[in-house]
């Protein structure tokens, strides 16, 4: 595939490799938060930590837009899809989230929910068109990438004239994240997960640019690369990090010039803003209430927002106490620090939210690296 | 997160859609985010949209730059 | 009294209540269209069970059901993959498959058109792979209690004398191998499938595997522990599966597998990985290192085994991983698919 083969190269992933081990401070730890989840997913699949010298360590941030969304939220589709009239339209990713007491649309399908798998907004227009005597609600989630397709959706229903349309909205934003992130209590407790740099998300910088992350560089004295999802991309990211904390700089850098820059996609962050309006709070899995971190329709588009056409109740659902999600979204404990991983919660029977998206801290790192341990300790 | 993937434009349609295509399999997207979008350019694929046009130049400067990154340090002692 | 026959009226009629009522309607149904389509001795006496010979050896058998959405693919339908499915899983065993039988529940409704070509492809499938569907059975569902039709197939198999192929038979170091490209059956179906439809040539890879497996056993005898067809799961389930069965860990080396560009494509496109994407013309076999070359030679001398590979070892692991050296120099583990297999957005 163009434009992804060549970023796979072993023979230039080995020379990075050695470029990253040669520049790295053997003195010094450096950690690197990858705020998003499909860095998560490649540096698992490809076993990038392999590669990389000890001191240079990859902490899972909590950036997939699936484990981040709250089981109350979850409970809510459930009960929309669960109505007679109501078709739910979804990503593939949704259908196993657990919703309260192991819920989960998968299971509400067996029940007789009507709930849809889509690959685009586009298949959800579709459905409503041939189902005209049907509601049909599309659930909308993700971060920025994610966010103009389903305002484009709005528009086309618009466009149509379709009455029978809606959007239940959970839209969020990754900067309000990645600040309540830093900023929380228990980062830095202890000095030892201190975060000494961030690697950014490409897809999301398509869309808003690489401007937003310049505020971390400078409140926070932590150098960011806005970095691309292929091997080399990422080892390339992690040297560039590395340099810059070697040169105390904290700056936003991009490698992925080739489809990001510093405004973004002004196009569909228009898109974004004719449609969408920030809300006061968005609760996060593991994060909990995060200020001005989700979107929902402008009341303008009142119509399309499914929360208030099915009058829908916002739920809550304490996560399980013995959950570390929180502290494992926030990079302040690892998967096999949780008493759950592995027994309670596995891939197939998921408790908390770092196990449920393939993406996930948790099922990264019980998919692709367990066996590391078991090397170690068996070393040890 | 935000699965996409790099595809070729391969034929404009009407109402702001397009056939892309990789290694042979293609798939109807919409180019609506996109402005100025044509037969031949590669784009970044997401949920069925094209969020950015990837440019060749900066691939290859990229490219170029990996390169030159993995081989400095041949022969380095480690 | 006889009554007047209708011919069955293929072209416009469709599957109704009394094809499967036991009466004239399903006489004519068996005989007009399935005997039509498998026609052999053993149908043409019209008995409830068939009556066949055995020499003295071992058999084995094997059943699967067969519900695939869509019906008909790229490169095949239900009704071939359902003789291709249950003779490959006798030949996993070494054995030479004989006899099947077959059994329909259709929904009401359903194109009489579509079941003659599914039970054609039938047909043809097992004359292709040398076996004889000699028993069957009909039955009729209302609308909505099927998916237009479900088939399946049992079948029977005569083992070769001293062969016993079984996971236990593993031993570490042994060399894994693979008869061809993984992910092909199921990237042809999925491009099928309503809301995640996408244009590739690349088409099912469904396929009777005795012949290969006959080749195999001439050039590796009994160097050879076991076989397996990954079927649902793809490679990863059948490698978790033996792994479990056998004891012991599976190292892989990523470069090594072969995948066809679209199907790594369209794996891309939906967030889906290769090593869980089903096959049902592939084979994965465990071999002694002594007899990895020839084994392999015979297999790329075959022409269902042209691109096979050797793919990796296996080793001593407690845990029973299946792991992977990564193309950039990493390592991986590959595991059972969770759940189902979804198309993912991130």
């Amino acid at each position: 595939m163009k434009y992804a083969d060549e970023f796979r190269d072993k023979e230039i992933a080995v020379g990075l490799a050695k470029a990253i081990r040669a520049e790295a401070n053997k003195a010094r730890p450096y950690r690197f938060m990858e705020f998003c989840g499909g860095h998560t997913h490649a540096i698992s699949r490809y076993g990038l930590e392999d590669v990389l010298p000890t001191n240079v360590r990859m902490i899972h941030g909590p950036g997939c837009p699936v484990c981040v969304l709250p089981a109350g939220r979850i409970d809510m589709a459930i009960g929309l899809a669960m109505r007679p009239e109501v078709i739910l339209c979804v990503y593939g990713d949704l259908m196993r989230v657990p919703g309260s007491q192991g819920a989960s649309l998968l299971k509400a399908k067996a029940r007789g929910a009507d709930v849809r798998m889509v690959y685009s907004t586009i298949d959800a227009i579709r459905i409503a068109e041939e189902n005209s005597a049907r509601e049909v609600v599309f659930f909308a989630i993700g971060f920025e990438t994610t966010t103009p397709p389903t305002a484009v959706m709005i528009r086309m229903a618009e466009k149509k004239r379709l009455s029978n349309f809606s959007v239940f909205c959970n839209h969020v934003l990754t900067p309000p994240a990645m600040k309540n992130i830093l900023e929380s209590s228990d980062i830095g407790d202890k000095g030892q997960f201190e975060i000494d740099g961030f690697v950014g998300p490409a897809h999301v910088s398509t869309i808003i640019g690489t401007e937003p992350y310049e505020f971390f560089a400078k409140e926070f004295s932590k150098p960011v690369v806005i970095s691309g999802f292929e091997p080399l991309d990422m080892l390339q990211s992690i040297l560039m990090l590395v340099r810059q904390i070697n040169e105390h700089r904290y700056e936003v850098e991009n490698q992925y010039r080739r489809a990001v820059t510093r405004d973004g996609n002004l196009r569909a962050r228009e898109e974004i803003s004719d449609v969408f309006e920030l809300r006061d709070r968005f609760e996060w899995r593991g994060l909990g209430q995060v200020p001005y971190s989700g979107l929902r329709l402008k009341r303008s588009y009142a119509i399309y927002d499914a929360e208030l056409r099915f009058e829908m109740q916002e739920l809550c659902v304490a996560d399980n106490r013995a959950c570390e999600c929180g502290a494992i979204l926030r990079g302040v404990k690892k998967p096999v620090d949780c008493k759950l991983f592995g027994t309670l919660c596995t891939p197939e029977m998921p408790m908390g939210s770092c196990m449920v998206s393939s993406e996930g801290a948790c099922a990264a790192y019980w998919a692709y690296s367990r066996f590391r341990d078991h090397r170690q300790r068996r070393a040890s | 997160m935000c699965l996409a993937i790099p595809a070729e434009v391969t034929k404009i349609l009407p109402d702001e859609m397009a056939v892309v295509s990789m290694d042979g399999v293609s798939k109807e997207i919409s180019i609506a985010l996109i402005d100025d979008i044509a037969v031949g350019d590669y784009a970044i694929v997401h949920v069925g949209y094209a969020l950015a046009k990837i440019d060749p130049e900066e691939a290859r400067r990229t490219l170029d730059l990996l390169r030159e990154l993995s081989t400095e340090r041949q022969g380095a002692v480690q | 009294m006889r009554g007047h026959q209708r011919k069955l009226d293929i072209k416009n009629a469709c599957i109704d209540l009394s094809h499967g009522s036991g009466g004239r309607a399903m006489a004519q149904l068996i005989s007009g269209l399935f005997h039509e389509a498998f026609g052999n001795e053993w149908l043409a006496r019209g008995n409830d069970q068939s009556a066949f010979d055995v020499r003295a050896g071992r058999m084995v058998m094997s059943t699967d059901g067969y519900v695939v959405s869509p019906l008909f693919f790229p490169g095949g339908n239900i009704g071939s993959l359902a003789v291709y499915g249950t003779v490959n899983d006798i030949a996993m065993a070494g054995a030479q498959p004989l006899y099947l039988s077959a059994s329909f529940i259709i929904e009401e409704g359903f194109l009489l058109s579509d079941l003659k070509m599914i039970a054609e492809s039938m047909g043809e499938a097992a004359r292709s792979a040398g076996v004889h569907i000699i028993t069957g059975d009909t039955k009729v569902v209302e609308r909505g209690k099927a998916d237009g039709l479900f088939i399946s197939t049992a079948g029977v198999g005569l083992v070769p004398d001293g062969l016993d192929l079984s996971a236990e038979n593993a031993r570490v170091g042994d060399r894994v191998l693979i008869s061809g490209t993984l992910g092909d059956h199921g990237i042809a179906v999925m491009s099928k499938r309503q809301n995640l439809a996408f244009e590739t040539e690349i088409t099912s890879d469904s396929a009777a595997l005795h012949d290969l497996v006959v080749k195999m056993v001439e050039a590796g005898g009994c160097g050879i522990r076991l076989m397996r067809d990954p079927t649902r799961g793809g490679l990863g389930a059948a490698l978790n599966e033996i792994a479990q069965q056998s004891g012991l860990g599976f190292r892989l080396q990523e470069e090594a597998i072969p995948v066809k560009p679209g199907v790594a494509a369209a794996c891309e496109l939906l967030g889906l990985d290769p090593l869980h994407v089903a096959n049902e013309g592939k084979l994965v076999a465990v071999v002694a290192p002594e007899v990895a070359d020839a084994v392999l030679g015979a297999m790329r001398a075959h022409p269902l085994g042209c691109d096979a590979a050797d793919i990796g070892e296996a080793i001593s692991d407690d845990h029973h991983f299946v792991q992977m050296a990564t193309s950039v120099g990493g390592g991986c583990i590959v595991d059972w698919l969770s759940g189902e297999q979804l198309p993912r957005i991130c």
